[in-house]
């Protein structure tokens, strides 16, 4: 479903993506973690569109489409989400409203008929109850006011009312209490189909006690260095991420 | 390769709606401004004497002043000789009813979406059509006169009620009060009446919409809005322009009374020809609008959407006279390509306990420059007064401006005056956050715009908050999708 080949990205004259690699099939769902400052988040906004980064080589393949060619919202409309390390606050943009553009966009994108007021309404009602969220946060402006824990329910909220193909979450379980954790992950083990993936970008192996992953990778100084299963998060809490360097340099 | 470029010049780049000409027959009487040319204009409209009187009084007052220049705008010298002071659409002798109005004047403002027919009208919206210098049509005139209402052209009211326009015309906005305010008074063709009973709730919004035709003319309007004694009138005024390359004036003149406990709103969707994206033509708004609560427990709330011109110069302005009076002020202003807004309020503060809000909201875009100026002045004898002024700029791309010029003379010093102002730019993140969900740019760019102003827009009657949103969307569009 996703096919990242060789990519190189940089900011200004500064290098962040120096090779990367990574594979990810339908139904899967993949962990990356990191260390600070190793290109994770940049990986998510080259992946979703952002301006200012210069990809200088390799290619991105999403259900056969060059991704990279593709504006922010076809990639969104084509069923690419991502779940902001940071979201934004937009005052006065009521919440609902742009859920609601958001999904009738995406709809129409998929042929299918737009959903009214009421309709719209019936579906977010559900999803919420799911998120735990109060409805009031319809009627607030766009993560106006929220707390970061309310910011990062809200991502996921989108997520389940847009339903993508492909979930990109840059660390939506930062700053979550256990309780919140186990909200989140209900939202992305929801989503959870053979013809959709999951790529978690994490510092913490607690998510995934919750989410269980298929691959976990190790992104370092913007290269994936080392990949495996589930068991390669443990020893990442225990051991850290120097050896995963060491044991690269020496191969 | 970057891997998308949103461009926002792209996206202001948009295209004025109401820039065609009518091609109707006019009485132009030729450019130029002397004793004669306002004793034609008080002729051709039939005027008692102490119109005409008040007129030539206020011309020889203007010849005496100069045009200002403190306001923050770049302006062409204007000629006043070569100003056309009276243009009208030739007729046999003024339409009695809506069936003996032009149809090419129907149909300019059907195509203007502003349907004169009645039955075709918005339920409870009466409108007074005003085209070049005279009011063209006046709908559901016999509903309001049920009501006691009377809501007509100035120039039927000059001539039919002039016992209420002598004792109320000039009394806010005196004709020697501004350059511009002595230029209407001496000149000024047409423009509404409203006068509103005691007690008497109008029954429906009253409108007025506006249309420069002629070319090379100036519109000087006058509107005179007076609710008496604890009645209340909800008033929309709406304006267009055609395309044209040279500048034309538009000095107008509003003045509202409101007496004890009696409550005007008026509401403002301006959208004058702004000119080119290089700045070439569009229309001079220099416009003197003020209101007076006059008795105990009144309210004045002027709401303005501005769109449109080349330049604006406009301070709706509240004088607080009455004890406990309220004013409030809640402006948007758009400022694209090479438009140039100065415009805010001036709060008076003269009764006690006398109340004001003032919300601006200014949006820059292109190489617009958007000026807030406003005045909190509180008397001596404003025991307890209160302020709240809030000003919030926009800006869109680097190279528009947004300027704030907040006054204050305070006077009593049991007042309580509070100011917050602040500036953003459109952030690049919070489009990129919408986009990412699958809104396009130009969607993206009206939601955080409309979010910018919503508290602006609820203040607007509900037909015309959706107007002014889909206007300022027209004006924001551009080639994007
Ligand atoms: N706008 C920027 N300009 C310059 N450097 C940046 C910018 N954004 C991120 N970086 C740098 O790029 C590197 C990778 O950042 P990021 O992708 O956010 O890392 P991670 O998400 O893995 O913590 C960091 O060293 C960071 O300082
Ligand atoms: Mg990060």
């Amino acid at each position: 479903m996703l096919s990242i080949r060789d990519l190189h990205a940089r900011i200004g004259a500064r290098k962040i993506l120096k090779g990367l690699d990574l594979e990810v099939r339908a139904g899967e769902v993949h962990a990356i973690m990191g260390p600070n400052g190793s290109g994770k988040s940049t990986l998510a906004s080259v992946l979703a569109g952002r301006d200012g980064y210069e990809v200088t080589a390799g290619r991105v393949e999403y259900d056969g489409r060059d991704l990279l060619a593709l504006a922010p919202e076809e990639r969104a409309r084509a069923g690419v989400f991502l779940a902001f390390q940071y979201p934004v606050e937009i005052p006065g943009v009521n919440n609902a409203y742009l859920l609601k553009a958001a999904l009738n966009a995406i709809r129409r994108e998929r042929g299918l008929p737009e959903v009214d007021a009421f309709e719209f309404l019936a579906l977010v009602r559900g999803k919420m109850q799911l998120m735990q969220m109060d409805e009031s946060f319809l009627n607030r402006g766009v993560n106006e006011g929220f707390s970061g824990g309310e910011k990062k329910r809200n991502e996921i909220l989108q997520m389940a009312v847009l339903e993508p193909r492909l979930a990109l979450l840059d660390e939506t379980d930062s700053g979550l209490d256990i309780d919140a954790l186990r909200v989140v992950a209900n939202g992305v083990n929801s989503l959870r189909s053979p013809d959709r993936a999951v790529v978690l970008v994490t510092h913490y192996q607690r998510l995934l006690d919750y989410v269980e992953p298929d691959v976990v990778h190790v992104l370092y100084d913007g290269r994936i260095l080392k990949s495996g299963d589930k068991s390669l998060a443990l020893e990442l809490e225990r051991r850290g991420y120097d050896w995963v360097r060491q044991e690269a340099q020496v191969a | 390769m970057s891997t998308t470029t949103p461009d926002l010049d792209a996206l202001v780049a948009s295209k004025y709606r109401h820039g065609f000409v009518t091609d109707i027959e006019s009485d132009t009487v030729p450019p130029g401004l002397d004793e004669d040319v306002i004793r034609l204009i008080s002729r051709k409209k039939n005027e008692p004497q102490f119109m005409l009187d008040w007129r030539l009084k206020a011309f020889r007052h203007w010849l005496t002043m100069r045009q200002p220049d403190w306001a923050h705008v770049r302006i062409a010298p204007i000629d006043y000789q070569a100003i056309s002071y009276y243009s009208a659409p030739k007729k046999k002798d003024g339409p009695k009813s809506l069936e003996e109005v032009d149809p090419k004047l129907l149909a300019t403002y059907e195509k203007l979406g502003v349907p004169l027919h009645e039955r075709a009208r918005l339920a409870g919206v009466a409108v007074d059509a005003v085209f070049d210098s005279v009011s063209v049509a006046t709908t559901f005139k016999e509903k309001l006169a049920q009501a006691g209402v009377i809501f007509c052209p100035f120039s039927d009211a000059v001539r039919n009620h002039p016992e209420l326009v002598e004792r109320y015309l000039g009394t806010v906005v005196p004709p020697a009060d501004n350059f511009y305010a002595a230029l209407n008074s001496a000149v000024f063709t047409d423009g509404s009446f409203v006068y509103v009973p005691k007690g008497v709730r109008c029954p429906m919004e009253l409108s007025t919409y506006f249309r420069i035709n002629a070319a090379n003319t100036g519109q000087f309007e006058r509107t005179l809005i007076v609710a008496d004694e604890g009645s209340h009138v909800s008033y929309l005024e709406g304006c267009t322009a055609p395309m044209r390359d040279e500048n034309q004036l538009h000095a107008a003149v509003v003045e509202l009374v409101a007496e004890t406990d009696a409550q005007i709103k008026y509401s403002t969707v301006q959208n004058w020809y702004p000119g080119d994206e290089n700045g070439v033509g569009g229309i001079y708004n220099f416009v003197t609008k003020r209101g007076e609560c006059r008795g105990p427990r009144s309210r004045i709330s002027w709401t303005q959407v501005e769109t449109g011109s080349a330049i604006t110069w406009k301070y709706p302005s509240c004088v607080l006279t009455g004890d406990d009076s309220v004013g409030e002020f809640y402006s948007v202003a758009l400022a694209n390509h090479c438009q140039q807004a100065d415009t805010g309020t001036k709060m008076i503060h003269i009764g006690r306990n006398t109340r004001s809000t003032i919300v601006s909201k200014g949006i820059s875009a292109g190489r617009g420059q958007n000026t807030y100026r406003g005045l909190v002045k509180v008397l001596p004898s404003a025991e307890g007064a209160r302020n709240y002024t809030q000003c919030d700029s926009l800006l869109m791309g680097d190279r528009c401006g947004a300027h704030t010029f907040p006054y204050m003379e305070i006077r009593n010093p049991t007042a309580i005056v509070e100011h917050e102002a602040t500036t953003s730019k459109i952030a690049d993140d919070q489009l990129f956050y919408c986009r990412s969900r699958g809104v396009s740019e130009e969607d993206a760019v009206n939601m955080i715009v409309n979010g910018f102003c919503k508290v602006v827009f609820k203040e607007l009657p509900m037909e015309f908050a959706v107007e002014a949103q889909n206007l300022l969307s027209v004006s924001l569009e551009g080639a994007v999708g």
